[in-house]
């Protein structure tokens, strides 16, 4: 297989390293540039599986606002961002909500739930 | 049956709207029409909004007479139609010794063209009146008798008075032909159909010309419209008390400061002939010109307290003065028309148009009268048309007593200008109603603050939609194709 | 004599920094707290930051914008904290009166202290001078930000965005994930001003290009955006002739700046600092007018909410102490009325322990002429506390009683004190 690099820039704190990583397909021959091992992680989870946090809104019925902010409770693979989003287009959830609930569980084939991030009252 | 009018005026800006309130007065059914969604959208509500003493006009034309008459008469109908207007007076500011002598022949032309009060005071007076000036000011010539006006405002008011005393006001209606039999303009073409009328009064601004060719009248005769910027100043952070003008050029009267009957310093206009009469754009390099022009009067301005800019488009026409004595080339034109019978004929009304508006409504009726229309009077006109509360003017007793009649007085839409939800809605349901965004921040100044809509435009577009019964996605800034929002954030999706 | 309710804490407000300061005011002894918040419901900003990235310093986690002011709106709520929703703060004096204003109607309140949280609002297109029409479809970012969370509505379908700070980058992911396309991000200097992890989240994850040392040169469309036209400038933000480059889109999107809400400051008498646009304030986030605090982005721009929190904190434990203060000495104090026959006395009050070193002379007059001899009394209620003859009153000339030393212990536990003049 042929040695590629790619570069990355890592975001597991605020210093932001750019991570320049020769790889063959998937597996990962050098890092280069992090300042910490979490940078090594961070481009070992990029590279094959990235993972990501998503928050976006759901609609509301019965409430104050006609959208509620929710979030994943863990990362989910990137790649399937877009269908969690369609998946979540198809909810409407009944007011009133308390913070926390659980508006979808096990989404995308994994175990994170999207959890609501407010209460929202009913009107 | 197509509809029949006496009079039908062509063009509801200020001059337009106060042609349609003096000849609300007499016994005659007045039609006023306007191609926009509001009135007074063009150059009635981009402009310097000054009430001119009337000594830069050339002596003998047109425009001087109109604008010390006008002057004039602003007083009573500023009162009758309770419009913002202050006589605070103006200044033409003289800059380094050289400028103090092109005083004199503005004070000349001005006592001549009949201006009380004029006044050249030294530059250390001028400097006690405006301790902000630029030090180098040598001199001024005072007009006690200038002074700001709310210039939308007068528009609305005396369009509203037309309307209180039968006057019919048609919106989204576009002039696009006469009707002409046997030399005689008998009606006209719309796009919203024909109305029959014995007179028309052409004052439709920017497109003058274009309507008065359609007859045949004065086919040489064109307006370009000139284009002039200005800026507009945060009141908390810049407050220059005084109108002041720089000693004008051939063209223009300059780049002024002046305060603006709601508070804010206001720069500008330059003047730049444009060929397109919609472009109201604003445009770096004009946005310099005035920074650097207002700079020369008031060297301490502070750009970084600009809130706003706008453009405004001047009516510029050609016609020579008709006094063969004068030579001048951008008079108005008030006449009844040569041409074609039935044509009350106003062109070129740029500055000191607003100013001339009252004056030149009274020339209109003149000259029907002279052109053997019997005139009689109503006996129940009325001319005085109230103002709407306006919550920002309001010492906080008023505040709580009209609180106490209508609680949506109590809830603050804008809060740069304190302009409540009582006021917006008011406006929605006035005689002429606002139905847009602009509409309503030409009428109650929302939105035009600090925060530029920041906080009031979710609530102002809720409003509108609730008032008018539209759906928020219909809701516009100025009309149809000027929507704010295109659609939902997300709906239910099927599964 | 009527008592007005008078708070202990007012604050402006219900963002972080204000909620922090309602909270620590509460837990500091402040008795009655009150925020006033100008929306439908408390929170403020947060609301509509629905992405993570808040909480990282305080609470070791990383929540959405909402999530953390709901830990904090239910703490001040648990504590007691009162609130008056949808009402605007219209004024503020030196002397802590709040003048609001809502449906109800308009209310003159008082407070012992204030703590302004009024945040930030946004830097408008007109204080950045971009030329060109003046169209529908130019928002600033946090108020599309709004629209697209709170209103739940999409003021466009094709973006351009101007700056690329957090609320750009932030903007350009949530309008795609709601189907919309971002066209290009601009960004005037040579660098990012946001966090990186957002350029990875946020525009490099949907290869949305971003274009450093580029602005727009002007805004093309007449009634509503039809495109902007990106110009790339030199170090002195000048265009570069012969850059410029049509970008056809629906919506332009500025995130070009915060700017300190400091209005009612400035009414108040607030002294401001042209460096931050916000109040001069101590340790304990006083301003210069004593009484009045200040907490959050209103006194200057924070980048993490953290620490917005934090000053809240401070805001409002000085707030409390000074609150206490000042009951504490007003709990110490009793008025002294007008009674029977007498126009007016001075002192108007007196303190609880007044005796404790001297006699106190009090001076008045009375309100009609009484040729007799009089008594002219301080009393409370119908006890007589302290008395002293005189032959006449006239109200030409003052009339003065003597309290004595020994009437301490009468004035001390007193409940009313009122003087009076009384024929004989």
């Amino acid at each position: 297989m042929a040695k590629e690099t790619t570069e990355l820039i890592c975001i597991t704190c605020p210093m932001g390293c750019t991570l320049d990583v020769t790889h063959e397909g998937d597996t990962i021959v050098d890092i280069e540039g992090n300042t910490c091992k979490r940078g090594e992680d961070y481009a070992k989870e990029e590279l094959t599986n990235p993972q990501r946090m998503v928050t976006t809104t759901v609609r509301v019925a019965g409430g104050l606002h006609p959208l509620m902010p929710v979030y994943t409770s863990a990362p989910i693979p990137k790649a399937r961002i877009f269908d969690l989003l369609a998946d979540i287009r198809k909810v409407e959830i009944q007011a009133p909500i308390r913070v926390g609930d659980v508006v979808l569980e096990d989404v995308v084939d994994t175990d994170v739930d999207v959890l609501a991030s407010r209460d929202m009252p009913a009107t | 049956m197509t509809e029949q009018y006496d009079v039908i005026v062509i063009g509801a800006g200020v001059v337009g709207s106060m042609v349609a309130r003096f000849l609300s007065q007499y016994k005659l059914d007045t039609l006023l029409i306007d191609k926009e969604s509001d009135v007074g959208v063009e150059t009635s509500s981009g402009n310097s909004a000054i009430v001119h003493a009337g000594y830069d006009s050339v002596n003998g034309t047109l425009k001087s007479e109109m604008s010390v008459e006008g002057n004039r008469l602003w007083g009573t109908v500023a009162q009758e139609l309770n419009i913002p207007f202050e006589r605070c007076g103006t200044y033409v500011v003289a800059i380094g010794p050289d400028e103090v002598p092109k005083l004199d022949p503005l004070l000349e032309n001005g006592r001549r063209n009949g201006v009380p009060a004029l006044d050249i005071i030294s530059g250390e007076e001028m400097r006690l009146r405006e301790p902000a000036l630029n030090p180098k000011a040598s001199g001024a010539l005072w007009a006690p008798t200038g002074g700001v006006i709310d210039t939308f405002g007068a528009t609305v008011a005396a369009a509203e008075n037309a309307l209180m005393n039968g006057v019919t006001l048609r919106l989204n209606t576009e002039f696009q032909d006469f009707i002409i039999e046997d030399g005689r303009i008998v009606g006209i073409k719309t796009n919203r159909g024909e109305f029959d009328c014995r007179w028309v009064v052409n004052a439709a601004g920017l497109y003058a010309d274009e309507v008065m060719h359609k007859a045949g009248v004065r086919p040489e005769f064109e307006i370009t419209p000139r284009r002039g910027e200005y800026f507009v100043f945060d009141p908390n952070m810049v407050q220059v008390g005084e109108v002041l003008f720089p000693v004008p050029s051939k063209i223009s009267k300059g780049i002024v400061v002046t305060t603006t009957t709601h508070g804010n310093t206001m720069i500008g206009p330059n003047a730049e002939n444009i060929d397109n009469k919609q472009n109201t754009a604003v445009t770096q390099e004009g946005l310099n010109e005035i920074g650097t022009g207002a700079l020369k009067l008031i060297p301490s301005l502070d750009l970084r307290h600009v809130i706003a800019s706008f453009a405004g488009l001047r009516a510029g026409g050609n016609a020579e003065c008709k006094n063969p004595e004068v030579s001048y080339h951008r008079d108005f034109v008030i006449e009844i028309a040569d041409e074609v019978d039935g044509l009350v004929n106003l062109g070129g009304i740029e500055s000191p148009g607003l100013t001339s508006a009252p004056a030149i409504a009274q020339r209109v009726i003149a000259l029907l009268e002279e052109a053997g229309e019997e005139l009689e009077k109503k006996p129940n006109w009325n001319r005085i048309r109230q103002a709407r509360p306006n919550f920002h003017d309001m010492t906080n007793e008023e505040r709580t007593l009209l609180v106490q009649k209508d609680p949506r007085y109590g809830r603050i839409v804008c809060r740069c200008e304190s302009v409540t939800e009582g006021e917006i809605v008011a406006e929605i349901h006035a005689p002429i109603p606002a139905r847009t965004y602009d509409a309503i921040k030409r009428r109650t100044w929302c939105g035009t603050g600090r925060c530029q809509g920041g906080f009031d435009m979710p609530r102002v577009v809720e409003i509108l939609s609730e008032e008018l019964g539209i759906p928020p996605e219909h809701v516009t800034k100025k009309g149809t194709g000027s929507e704010f929002l295109v659609r939902p954030t997300k709906e239910v999706e099927e599964s | 004599m009527m008592t007005k309710k008078k708070w202990d804490v007012i604050v402006i407000g219900s963002g972080p920094g204000g909620l922090a300061a309602a909270i620590e005011a509460k837990k500091s002894g402040a008795q009655d707290v009150l925020i006033v918040e100008r929306d439908v419901e408390l929170g403020g900003i947060l609301l509509q930051c629905i992405h993570n990235g808040f909480g990282l310093e305080l609470f070791g986690e990383d929540m959405p914008g909402p999530t953390y002011a709901q830990t904090f709106i239910d703490e001040a709520l648990e504590l007691g904290v009162e609130t008056r929703l949808d009402t605007m703060v219209m004024d503020v004096t030196p002397m802590r009166q709040v003048y609001v204003t809502k449906r109800d109607g308009f209310e003159e309140l008082e407070a012992r202290a204030v703590v302004l949280a009024m945040g930030c609002r946004e830097r408008t297109r007109p204080q950045i001078r971009i030329p060109g029409t003046r169209p529908a479809g130019v928002y600033m970012a946090g108020l599309a930000q709004q629209f697209v969370n709170i209103e739940g509505w999409m003021p466009g379908e094709r973006f351009v965005i101007l700056g690329s700070g957090d609320i750009g980058m932030i903007m350009a992911r949530r309008l795609t994930f709601e189907g919309a396309k971002v066209e290009r991000v601009l960004e005037v200097m040579p660098y990012l001003t946001g966090l990186m992890r957002n350029y990875v989240q946020c525009l490099l994850d949907f290869d949305i290009p971003l274009e450093l040392e580029h602005t727009v040169g002007r805004i093309i469309g007449h009634d509503r955006v039809e495109a902007v036209e990106a110009v790339q400038v030199d170090k002195d933000w000048k265009a570069v002739p012969g850059s410029e480059e049509i970008i056809p889109c629906d919506t332009l999107l500025l995130s070009v700046g915060l700017i300190p809400e400091n209005e009612l400051s400035r009414r108040a008498g607030v002294a401001i600092d042209p460096v931050t646009g916000g109040p001069y304030v101590n340790e304990d986030m006083e301003t210069n007018i004593p009484g009045i605090f200040a907490a959050g982005n209103v006194v200057h721009v924070y980048d993490l909410v953290d620490w917005v929190t934090e000053a809240g904190y401070v805001a409002g434990c000085g707030a409390a102490k000074f609150a206490i203060e000042q009951r504490k000495h007003i709990d110490r104090e009793l008025p002294v009325d007008t009674g029977e026959n007498v126009h007016h006395v001075i002192p108007h009050r007196l303190r609880k322990d007044a005796l404790v070193e001297r006699d106190v002379q009090l001076q008045m007059r009375v309100t009609r002429p009484i040729e007799e001899r009089v008594s002219v009394e301080l009393v409370d209620g119908q006890e007589v506390v302290a008395r002293q003859g005189a032959r006449y009153a006239r109200p030409g000339e003052m009339v003065t009683l003597t309290v004595p030393q020994k009437a301490y212990d009468a004035v001390n536990k007193a409940e009313r004190l009122s003087v009076r003049v009384r024929e004989r």
